[in-house]
């Protein structure tokens, strides 16, 4: 238990350590997966989400495990907070038949239906009415599921964005839009191409709440999200969630990053959300300086399975071209 | 057997259905009281409530999304699109959600979803309220296609729309609306989706129509008859799936073929036929090209002499067929 900190909902000791080991695992995943885009290993692009690992974290910590998240093209993190095998998502990324798409789906639309996991995105925006669609079944079938949107800075202008929110907050939809907002879309500066301060400010143009949380600071994103989809499982209707952040990597893997500066990265890798939390588990005296060690090795080693278990995977056959086509 | 109309039908089939499934819902804008644009579902949200006859804000890509997005999770939703040309506006939503959640995920997740729309011109509507955009569908893999051309096709081939397991772009023609069928049971039945239909068995020459087109086929065959020439009118009634067999064997009884929609000719799914008949055993047994007969390639005028000069009428496939039969 923290004892210095309020959390909502109380964790136990085994959870809140779990909870900084699963960063870790976000982190290695994506730093391996960009380590072999780097060398060639892995084909076609992938987005990284090193850096933004809290704000994927912990929203999923604070939800039930019929609760279910749509994702973005941004999505390797998400999909790990909502459980899913990192065995398979690098199977997936190898374009392996044991990779959660069976190979045929890669990087940006790794997803896990029956788990809740409706699925990241290629479209900018593309998952946002899904969410809101998973929430009216919710809703229609008097369920008690929440919806869970993440989508970044660049999805807030799309038309999807508000066609979903306004849709969500008309019909009192129990959907928590998580905005992670990373300070680019693409290399597009959200101060050159939103007019407006925070982009939570948006939730009053739909009649619902728009909370701005520091997307580096694991707590403070479970409180406010743990709050969000209470509300929205007591029929309140959605909530809007503005987690800022950044992503310490480029858009893609071809990304020389010329648009903004290494001094800005460098201020915010200095917020880094893992070590703060690391640093408040020891604090807290949860965790000894071995034991968090031990556990970072742990998240490390299980990258290197994953890889492990992806590179001896077989690729599907040719025969599996036309499975799953109906139309 | 009754005689009912094509709204009639399609009321029906929804209304018979959501009384016996409580997963199938209708969205769509102006649906409620106002009963939708062409009224197709009045009368429908007294009897099913807000709820489920849920009207939307114009919203068409967030409509056609979150009826994505609850097929997935569980539901069976009906989108009423007031206007196909409007599936422009949630074409993302169709192309790159619906079509392909399924084979992108790896087999996992279904989207029982229909999405229910107006095509076609003739109505004076003009440019953006009149369009036949179906080939873009059906150039998508992952959506299927069907357009009724009557009361008791519109009835059955809804039902199979929504009883299938996958989004189904299911096209009405405004013009059609108020046209009836004299034998639609009342009790519910379901056409198989891939099935084409032989509205008019004939020998000499083989016509495949679509929607509004498979009406002015039957009257060139009655023009045609009295000057005793036998025409075979073959309606597909889904483009996808497509009932490529009875087209092959048509043309290979009659040795010729017109392909007629009102869609524009240039980019329209005859070519599709047309390419899928040469490729096939029918090819041997073709005494004239294959023709197509399809809008001209202007946006859909308003003034009513144009509109109809833009797209085949019932003397263009008269004089198509007559074409076909003087070539040796």
């Amino acid at each position: 238990m923290l004892t210095s900190v309020e959390l909502l909902p109380e964790k136990s000791k085994d959870d809140l350590i779990g909870l900084l080991k699963e960063m870790w695992t976000i982190r290695y995943f994506d730093e391996k997966v960009d380590e072999f885009f780097a060398k060639g290993m892995i084909h076609g692009t992938t987005h990284l989400c090193v850096g933004q690992e809290p704000t994927a974290t912990g929203p999923c910590a604070v939800i039930q495990e019929d609760d279910k998240i749509t994702s973005t093209h941004r999505g390797h993190g998400h999909c790990i907070a909502k459980g899913a095998d990192i065995n398979r998502m690098m199977a997936e990324l190898f374009g392996r038949s044991t990779g959660y798409c069976k190979g045929k789906g890669g990087s940006m639309h790794i997803a896990d239906v029956e788990k809740g996991n409706l699925g990241a995105n290629g479209i900018v925006g593309g998952g946002i009415p899904l969410a809101a669609g998973a929430a009216l079944t919710a809703k229609m079938k008097n369920k008690d599921d929440v919806i869970l949107s993440y989508f970044g800075d660049g999805a807030a202008n799309e038309g999807s964005f508000h066609e979903s929110l306004n849709l969500a907050s008309i019909w009192d939809l129990p959907v928590v839009f998580i905005c992670e907002n990373n300070q680019y879309g693409m290399s597009g500066s959200v101060k050159e191409m939103v007019n407006i301060e925070d982009i939570a400010e948006r939730a009053s143009s739909y009649g619902i709440p728009g909370v701005i949380v520091d997307g580096n600071n694991l707590i403070e994103v479970m409180n406010e999200t743990h709050k969000a989809v209470e509300h929205a499982r007591e029929g309140k209707g959605p909530v809007l969630i503005e987690a800022k952040t950044y992503r310490w990597k480029g858009h893609s893997k071809s990304d020389a990053r010329k648009y903004r500066t290494r001094e800005e990265e460098q201020f915010w890798k200095e917020k880094d959300g893992i070590k703060r939390y690391r640093d408040l588990l020891i604090q807290e005296g949860l965790l000894t300086e071995e034991e968090a060690e031990k556990l970072r090795k742990e998240a490390k080693q299980d990258v290197e399975d994953a890889v492990t278990y992806a590179e001896k995977s077989p690729e599907p056959g040719l025969d599996t071209l036309l499975e799953d086509v109906y139309a | 057997m009754r005689e009912l109309t094509y709204v009639e039908a399609l009321r029906e089939c929804m209304s018979q259905e959501m009384r016996e499934n409580e997963n199938v819902f209708i969205l769509g804008e102006d649906i409620g009281v106002y009963g939708g644009a062409f009224g197709v579902t009045r009368g429908m949200i007294e009897e099913f409530g807000p709820e489920r006859v849920r009207n939307t804000p114009i919203s068409e890509a967030g409509i056609t999304g979150s009826a994505i997005g609850s097929a997935l999770t569980g539901m069976q939703p009906i989108v009423e699109l007031q206007f196909s040309d409007f599936i422009t506006i949630a074409m993302d939503q169709l192309a790159n959600q619906a079509a392909k959640l399924r084979y992108m995920y790896g087999g996992k997740g279904n989207v029982p979803m229909v999405l229910r729309t107006p095509a076609g011109s003739g109505t004076g509507a003009a440019a953006q309220h009149s369009q036949s955009l179906e080939a873009w569908v059906a150039h998508i893999p992952g959506l299927k296609v069907v357009q009724p051309s009557t009361a008791y096709d519109a009835k059955g081939l809804l039902k199979a729309a929504i009883d299938d397991p996958n989004p189904v772009i299911f096209y009405e023609h405004k013009l059609l609306y108020k046209t009836s069928s004299e034998d639609v049971p009342e009790k519910m039945y379901s056409l198989p989706l891939g099935q084409a239909d032989i509205k008019r068995e004939g020998t000499e020459v083989t016509i495949v129509a679509t929607s509004v087109m498979v009406h002015r086929a039957l009257e060139a065959a009655e023009v045609l008859a009295e000057e005793g020439i036998s025409v075979e009118v073959i309606d597909p009634r889904s483009i996808v799936p497509l009932d490529e067999e009875t087209i092959v064997q048509s043309v290979i009884k009659t040795n010729r073929v017109i392909i007629a929609h009102e869609a524009v000719k240039r980019g329209g799914y005859g070519g599709e036929i047309a390419s899928m008949i040469t490729e096939s055993e029918a090819f041997d047994f073709l005494d004239a090209p294959v023709k197509r007969l399809g809008a001209s390639p202007v946006p859909v005028p308003y003034n009513p002499e144009l509109e109809k000069a833009m797209t085949p009428q019932t003397e263009d496939l008269v004089q198509a067929c007559r074409e076909s039969l003087q070539r040796a």
